[in-house]
């Protein structure tokens, strides 16, 4: 419990307010201080706290694997280098087994994903007052550290995923092969409303679905581990650690699920029918 | 829970990280990572082939051994028939040698002994004489006595 003062209810929605930068109703720029005023800026706002994390996260994943592709030894790999090899392995694999068309774009792509969605996932396994109390102390007063409990960061993924599907439908097969796959599939050229209405509604939700999952299933995991942290100290831990260690599993699983359905996206992509 | 303009950054830094992603971390890692593929190949081909080298070698070793082995086998086989032969050869030679040293000393026996009787036969006679002489005392013929006597040294 972060204070005695607050209510559990404070507690919750305080965890969930994002430290959002934008323009006020009288004019002026500068952070919101409750949810009602963030959701006040529309559009022309910003999620400092959760974009700051996802980028800072981008950045130490490029360092990282940058570090290593600069001088990469084709003896016996050293530690850091091993494990680095171990992922980039490991999305080789993936994209080999499931993308059987000639695209050097997929596989940097599905690493990029894999790992970037798993440090972001990674966060919440942070104790979940840490870093909003060490920013309280600063003079931050929300932070939320797990990028990927923001709809916008997952969405942002998913529609870009969704932007390379449709490049690359009109790019393999032409604008007409793409609009004849959207409109005479499933029920042949008598049914092309209905066609269209079934095949929209399928593109669509590609790219919903994949950012909604990921945000939906991290959300969950973060509101949990707050609903946790309202019990007595002397008793989180009887649930909060099971729930990370089942988490973990959570955690991984669905930065592999979302580099996975990309590339299943992007294969049905180049797929003719 | 709002939808803003962090949609748009994550798309543009997603966009950044992924162009990185695909001109500086992807290409050299798998590079690399085929390169030592194909030198770990090379090296177990190059153990497979030392393998077969290997026993390639193996078998010639034997076989050379095998080659040795006969022919040891053979010139042994000559040695010991030289030797047979040689001691074979020395006996007859020693035992040639024995029985001519034994004829030669048999020789000079005969030899010795014939002059020794010459010897004991003079000698016999001055001392029968010498002796018949004393037992007469006196000589009665002495042409007689001598043919006499002479006759008993040939009996003798």
């Amino acid at each position: 419990m972060a204070s005695e003062t607050i209510t559990a209810e404070e507690y919750i929605s305080h965890h969930l307010t994002n430290l959002t930068y934008g323009q006020h109703h009288d004019g002026s720029w500068g952070f919101a201080h409750s949810a009602q005023e963030a959701a006040d800026m529309g559009f022309w706002a910003i999620n400092v706290d959760t974009f700051g994390f996802s980028l800072f996260l981008g950045v130490l994943f490029m360092f990282v694997f940058r570090l290593v592709a600069k001088s990469p030894t084709t003896g016996v790999p050293g530690g850091l280098q091993n494990m680095v090899e171990m992922v980039v392995e490991f999305v080789d694999d993936n994209v080999k087994s499931m993308f059987h068309h000639k695209n050097n774009l997929i596989a940097p792509l599905g690493l990029t994903i894999f790992v970037w969605v798993l440090l972001m996932n990674i966060m919440d396994l942070i104790p979940i007052d840490f870093l909003p109390e060490a920013g309280k102390a600063l003079g931050i007063h929300f932070l939320k550290v797990v990028p990927s409990t923001d709809v916008n960061i997952t969405m942002g993924m998913a529609l870009s995923i969704f932007a390379l599907v449709v490049y690359y439908s009109i790019k393999q097969k032409g604008i007409g092969g793409f609009a004849a796959e959207l409109s005479l599939h499933p029920f042949g050229k008598w049914g092309l409303p209905v066609n269209l209405f079934l095949e929209v509604v399928n593109l669509l939700a590609k790219p919903i679905s994949l950012g909604l999952r990921l945000f939906g299933n991290l959300y969950a995991g973060e509101m949990i581990f707050i609903l946790i942290a309202l019990l007595p100290f002397w008793a989180q831990w009887a649930l909060s650690v099971p729930w990370a260690i089942f988490h973990i599993l959570i955690i991984v699983l669905q930065a592999f699920i979302f580099m996975v359905l990309t590339i299943v996206y992007l294969a049905m992509a180049h797929d003719e029918h | 829970m709002n939808i803003n303009a962090t949609l748009l950054g994550q798309v543009i830094s997603f966009a950044i990280f992924v162009w990185f992603c695909l001109k500086f971390v992807w290409p050299p890692l798998i590079a690399a990572m085929e390169e030592r593929k194909a030198k770990i190949a090379d090296g177990l081909d190059a153990a497979d082939r030392a393998m077969r080298d290997l026993e390639l070698a193996q078998n010639k070793a034997t076989d050379r051994l095998k080659e040795a082995k006969q022919d040891a086998a053979v010139i042994i086989d000559e040695a010991k028939k030289r030797a047979s032969q040689i001691v074979e050869e020395s006996k007859d030679k020693a035992r040639e040698e024995g029985e001519r040293l034994i004829t030669a000393a048999q020789a000079e026996i005969e030899q010795e002994a014939n002059r020794a009787r010459e010897q004991l036969r003079s000698q016999v006679v001055v001392l029968a004489l010498a002796g018949a002489e004393k037992v007469l005392e006196r000589s009665v013929d002495d042409e007689t006595n001598r043919a006499l006597v002479e006759q008993l040294a040939a009996q003798l």
